[in-house]
Order: structure tokens, then sequence, then C-alpha cells
């Protein structure tokens, strides 16, 4: 049953990928792009990592989108982006060939199946998955989080600089 | 595990069921006597003011920028929240001081008037 909802969902996710780069329309394109989203979402469900779901739908399937199609629509591609672009796709296949070559080299060497340190499924089970994260944050990596807070801060200022800036 | 996310799959499915049923019934029992007003694209009825392939202004990218951030923040309260009651007062100041840093923030964009639509 789950695998059967797995391979469903995978072939959903790689078939939206495929039409993120083939629609001649870029908001065709994004709009494909959200379904991908979702379906990484499902995958993290999946995984036993429904913060990581939480965010994956809050900040790229909403945050990131909407900044994506303000930049099509500010850039207004829509118009003049239609003519059809070959360029490079060999190499693409090619690329996309010998990753998959050493994904599927590191999946049979059992290097990624097996999961490294003292935190196991049944751990992330029993503890719950957003609590270890919030433990972790809160207490061993207190530094980096509240640094995190001045790179957002650092980001709000330049954002508003580099908007309001008079030309 | 994945049992609890039998409701979500359910309203994903209504969702779905509605969105196309609505379209393939419209189709089915619809009237169907089309005329070139009645196939022109429209908004609330309004007559067309122009074409809406125009360049946006950044006024609209600013906003979803600042969004992303401030979204960003919400995303760390999760796990916060989550363990409040376990971390006490400790983690009370630490979020106190991640809000107030980004209180800073939001304080220069209101006082520089980024949020304002002139």
């Amino acid at each position: 049953m789950e695998a059967m909802l797995f391979y469903l969902v995978a072939l959903v996710s790689v078939i939206s990928a495929f039409f993120v780069t083939k629609c001649r329309n870029p908001i065709n394109s994004a709009l494909c792009l959200v379904t991908t989203f979702l379906c990484l979402a499902v995958f993290y469900v999946m995984l036993q990592a429904p913060f990581m779901a939480a965010i994956q739908i809050m900040v790229y399937a909403g945050a990131i989108m909407v900044l994506i199609i303000f930049v099509i629509m500010l850039l207004n591609i829509g118009s003049v982006g239609k003519s059809r672009y070959t360029h490079g796709v060999a190499g693409a296949i090619v690329l996309s060939f010998l990753s998959f070559i050493v994904a599927a080299k590191f999946i049979a060497g059992g290097t990624v199946s097996k999961a490294v340190g003292d935190i196991s499924a049944e751990v992330v089970q029993s503890y719950g998955h957003t609590e270890l994260i919030g433990k972790a944050m809160f207490t061993e990596f207190l530094l980096p989080f509240e640094i995190a807070s001045i790179l957002l801060l650092v980001a709000i200022v330049g954002a508003v600089i580099l908007s309001k800036r008079k030309v | 595990m994945l049992e609890n996310y039998l409701p979500v799959l359910v309203l994903i499915g209504i969702a779905v069921a509605f969105a196309v049923g609505s379209v393939v019934m419209s189709g089915l029992i619809g009237m169907k006597k089309p005329s070139a007003v009645k196939l022109a694209p429209y908004e609330c009825g309004m007559p067309l003011v122009g074409s809406a392939r125009e360049r946006f202004s950044v006024k609209f990218y600013i906003i979803a920028m600042l969004f992303i951030l401030f979204d960003i923040e919400a995303v760390f309260l999760y796990p916060w929240a989550v363990m409040f009651k376990r971390l006490g007062m400790f983690g009370f100041v630490e979020m106190g001081v991640f809000i107030a840093i980004l209180l800073v923030g939001f304080i220069y964009v209101w006082k520089k008037g980024a949020l304002e639509w002139e």
C-alpha cells in the first residue's frame, strides 16, 4: 500500500518536473513546479518528517512560488519567452544519466539506506520529529539559530534598500 | 503512521472530485450558446482596460520578499512551540532574542515606508 502510494507520487512528481521544463508558458511551468513541491512534501511525510513537509508547503509551495511568479510578472517573460529552447539538451541527458548511475550505486551499496548516528527511526517515532528538531535547535545549535535571525535581518534591510532606491 | 494522514487524503480527494466534477457536469448538462461577447475574457463584467501581459511594479515584489522573510521567522516558531514547556524560561528568552532582532527589521521596514503603497 505504502509502496504503491510512493510510486504513484513519484510518477506525478517526475511528470510534473518534466513539464516544468517542457511548458512554453512560464506560468504553466511555475504551476507544474508547485505540483513537484507538493509531491516532495508527501515524500517527507512518508519519511516520517512531518515538520519538513510543513516547511516544504509553507516556504516552497507558498512563499518561494509567489516570488517566482512575481519574477515572471516583473520581467514579463510571458510575451517573449515562447521560442523553443533546445540548447544543451544532449549535455543535460548525459549529466542526468551520470547522476542516475551515481545515485543507483549509492543505493545499491547501502551507504544511504541506513540511518547513521544515534537518532533512528524508532527514536523519531517515539519522540516526535518536530520535538527532536526543536530540542537540537534550542540547546545544541542555539548560536546558529540566533545567527539566523541576524541573517534574516540583513535580508530584510537588503530587500528594502534594493527596491526602495530612487531611479 | 501514514494512517494519520488519511483525512488529508480524503480532503484532497474531495477537492479534486469537486473541481473535476464541476467542469465535467457543466460541460455535460450546461446550455451551450456561445457568442463573441460570452467567449471574451472578462473581469467582474467590466470592459477590459488593456492586456494582462504587462510589466508589474516592483512594489509587489518587495511585499512578496518581506512575506518570505517573516514566513521563515514563523517556521522557526513551530519547533519552539512544540518544545515550549520542556525548554521553560530558557527557551522563552532565546525566542525573545530572536524575535527582538527581527523586530528591529520590522521597525526598519515600517519607518522606511516599504509597506506604503505610494
